[in-house]
């Protein structure tokens, strides 16, 4: 074990200046805040504020609602919890004491991202503190989600996870994870690393919400592994300014029948660059793949929507779908959808892409029925994005319709 | 209720309107016909207050000079519109929609209305989105009830429609346009019809021919409807019966 780790850690070492495949290329400062915070008691005790911009990632502090919740602020995990009723079903902890506690999670670590996938995966492992594990044990039912939140405020402005998350043979879950600052932080970078683990005929609904601000850099490193009949559900919801985002999470479906679908809703604002896609290879015979996205394009915003599908196998089908919306003269958008299919001749493997404005003749088909101009705009940009979500979680809804009223609000 | 004024209209070059006056009083159905390309749509649209048109003389309703008032505001004041083919809006459900026109215009509860025009499959679909020709023109109904407008225009209603759900829409225009007693009755309204058929459910008071943007004829709609079916619209021009100065 200390073997394999000293490997990587070589193997990191060598790629810290290894450019990203995608992206505008960051220098990143090495520092790491030694910054320790107090754990918190209680959801109740974060700050108002903090509770406020938590919320609007997806946290809520009523944990009667939840099955589990983990809380990291800056590189401090300040809070992890099963709720009673889910001992037994569900681990929640800092990933350093699951690597303690678990030595088969060896296995789990760097697995389905490659450390030196490029210079981010490589801070991660040299630099990195804290992320979660979550593992949802065999069979569990889970009926409650789970939340996490990673937040970064004053404590520093950099934030190195690692996540790794194991939804055990036959479990069902989902998980809601926000990302989010504290309202006076500007600037500063998150890198986050999960690998997802499906194993047979699990189900994982996966929902991030992501609330950046206007100096962030981002980049997420995902890798997800789905076995046999197995099933995940990727929803990812970018609603505030950012500086940069890139991630391209790579899905491999092995298993027989495996699933997955990824959802991804973006509303570029201010000079954000987004750069978001997906990559879907499936291997396994029965195999099916969604990948949907809708972004919103506004003032200086700058998006590419990427997305591959890959098939190695006959029996295997996906889909692929890009639709952006651009509402400012100044704003650029760019679907790249790729579809490569790998010997396997019958492999079934779509996509659609489109990229337009709001339909006048609708938004006047609206106010003719007495809607004012900015109800009938708002109303199909809500309804835009929202057509891309299938799946989501009932009890998200509700905090989505409010993050969405908020957008358009801005919108107009 | 409604006035226009020697209205013309002109879409870039092309006028299509070329002097439209008529008077629609409160609580009367006006029936509008003509062959395709007269211009009957674009008369609608107008005083609806849609699309991008140059547009001189003026539109009065209920006293008020609404010419230039935007489409919204006419929406608010009363005047609805059943198009002859709406848009795609596949971003916004037919429940959806009915939820913000019952918001703005609140008719009271629609359970009934959404029964009788066999909506209720259709409410969480986009509006008009894969709509068939009938599903299209029941939807518009029912919008248009929900909005309970004072004036509803009404485009070929039974066109691309077949015999059973003209039946449907019929019944729902009558139920709008002369409701029963309780109801109120001061609604008017102004109808294109292409094929006469929906007259059987309106007690319709006047008919116009319109040809080439000019109102050529006017008079009894059954007596126009006849004529028009024994001589064509052709037959209007020439006709000489009615004198249609000062329609
Ligand atoms: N926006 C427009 N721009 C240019 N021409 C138009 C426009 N709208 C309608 N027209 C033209 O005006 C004429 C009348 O159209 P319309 O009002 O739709 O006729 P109708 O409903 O009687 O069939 C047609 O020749 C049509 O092509
Ligand atoms: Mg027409």
């Amino acid at each position: 074990m200390k073997e394999y780790n000293m490997i990587l850690k070589e193997k990191a070492k060598k790629a810290l200046h290894k450019k990203a495949a995608y992206g505008s290329d960051l220098e990143l400062s090495a520092s790491v805040s030694d910054q320790k915070e107090q754990p918190l008691e209680s959801l109740d005790n974060l700050d108002k504020r903090i509770k406020e911009v938590s919320l609007l990632s997806g946290m809520i502090t009523d944990e009667t609602k939840r099955s589990g919740s983990f809380y990291q602020k800056g590189d401090s995990v300040i809070y992890e919890k099963v709720q009673e009723a889910y001992s037994g079903k569900v681990e929640i902890m800092k990933i350093e004491d699951a690597l303690q506690k678990h030595s088969w999670l060896q296995e789990y670590w760097w697995q389905m991202v490659p450390v030196d996938m490029d210079k981010y995966t490589a801070q991660v492992e040299l630099l990195g503190r804290g992320g979660y594990f979550i593992r949802i044990l065999p069979g569990a039912k889970v009926d409650k989600p789970i939340q996490s939140c990673l937040l970064l405020d004053e404590s520093g402005s950099s934030q190195r996870v690692h996540n790794i998350i194991v939804a055990e043979e036959g479990s069902q879950a989902q998980i809601i994870t926000g990302c989010t600052v504290s309202p006076d932080i500007k600037n500063g970078f998150h890198l986050g690393v999960s690998e997802f683990y499906i194993k047979k005929g699990a189900e994982l609904t996966f929902t991030m919400v992501h609330n950046w601000a206007e100096d962030f850099h981002v980049r997420p490193r995902t890798g997800i592994l789905v076995e046999e009949d197995g099933s995940f559900i990727n929803n990812y919801l970018l609603l505030q300014p950012v500086r940069s985002i890139q991630s391209y999470p790579r899905a491999v479906l092995a298993g027989k029948r495996s699933k997955v679908r990824f959802n991804t809703i973006v509303y570029g604002q201010g000079q954000s660059e987004l750069d978001l896609g997906s990559l879907i290879e499936l291997k396994g015979s029965g195999t099916t793949g969604d990948s949907i996205s809708r972004a919103l394009g506004t003032e200086q915003s700058n998006i590419i929507m990427r997305g591959r599908l890959k098939a190695y196998n006959n029996k295997a089908r996906a889909h692929l779908e890009c639709r952006g919306m651009l509402l400012s003269t100044e704003a650029v958008m760019d679907a790249i959808p790729e579809l490569s299919v790998v010997g396997a001749p019958e492999a079934d493997l779509t996509h659609e892409a489109a990229v337009g404005p709001v339909d006048e003749e609708a938004v006047e088909y609206l106010m003719s029925r007495g809607l004012k101009q900015d109800e009938a705009v708002s109303a199909i940009l809500q309804g835009f994005m929202h057509t891309g979500i299938k799946g989501l979680p009932e009890i998200l809804e509700e905090t989505l319709s409010k993050i969405f009223s908020n957008m358009s609000e801005k919108v107009i | 209720m409604l006035e226009i004024i020697d209205l013309k209209v002109k879409a870039g070059q092309e006028t299509i309107l070329k002097g439209i006056s008529l008077k629609i009083p409160k609580g009367e159905t006006h029936i509008l016909l003509g062959p395709n390309g007269s211009g009957k749509t674009t008369l609608l649209k107008v005083i609806m207050g849609m699309g991008s048109f140059q547009i001189t003389g003026r539109i009065l309703f209920d006293g008020e000079d609404i010419t230039d008032l935007p489409l919204d505001e006419r929406a608010r004041r009363g005047i609805g519109i059943a198009m002859q083919k709406s848009p795609v809006v596949p971003e916004v459900t037919l429940g959806g929609l009915l939820e913000m026109i019952q918001e703005k215009h609140g008719n009271g509860k629609l359970e009934e209305r959404i029964e009788a025009l066999n909506c209720h499959y259709l409410l969480k679909r986009g509006v008009n989105e894969n709509f068939s020709g009938g599903e299209m023109k029941r939807s518009e109904m029912l919008q248009l009830i929900a909005q309970n407008p004072k004036f509803v225009l009404v485009d070929e209603p039974e066109s691309g429609v077949d015999l059973d759900n003209i039946v449907v829409i019929g019944e729902a225009l009558k139920s709008l346009l002369k409701p029963p007693r309780e109801i109120d009755k001061s609604r008017s309204a102004l109808v294109i019809t292409h094929t006469g058929r929906i007259m059987e459910y309106l007690n319709a008071d006047k008919g116009y021919v319109l040809v080439g943007g000019q109102i050529v004829c006017s008079g009894n709609p059954w007596d126009l409807f006849e004529e028009v079916n024994k001589h064509g619209f052709e037959g209007c021009l020439t006709c000489g019966r009615c004198s249609h100065e000062g329609v």
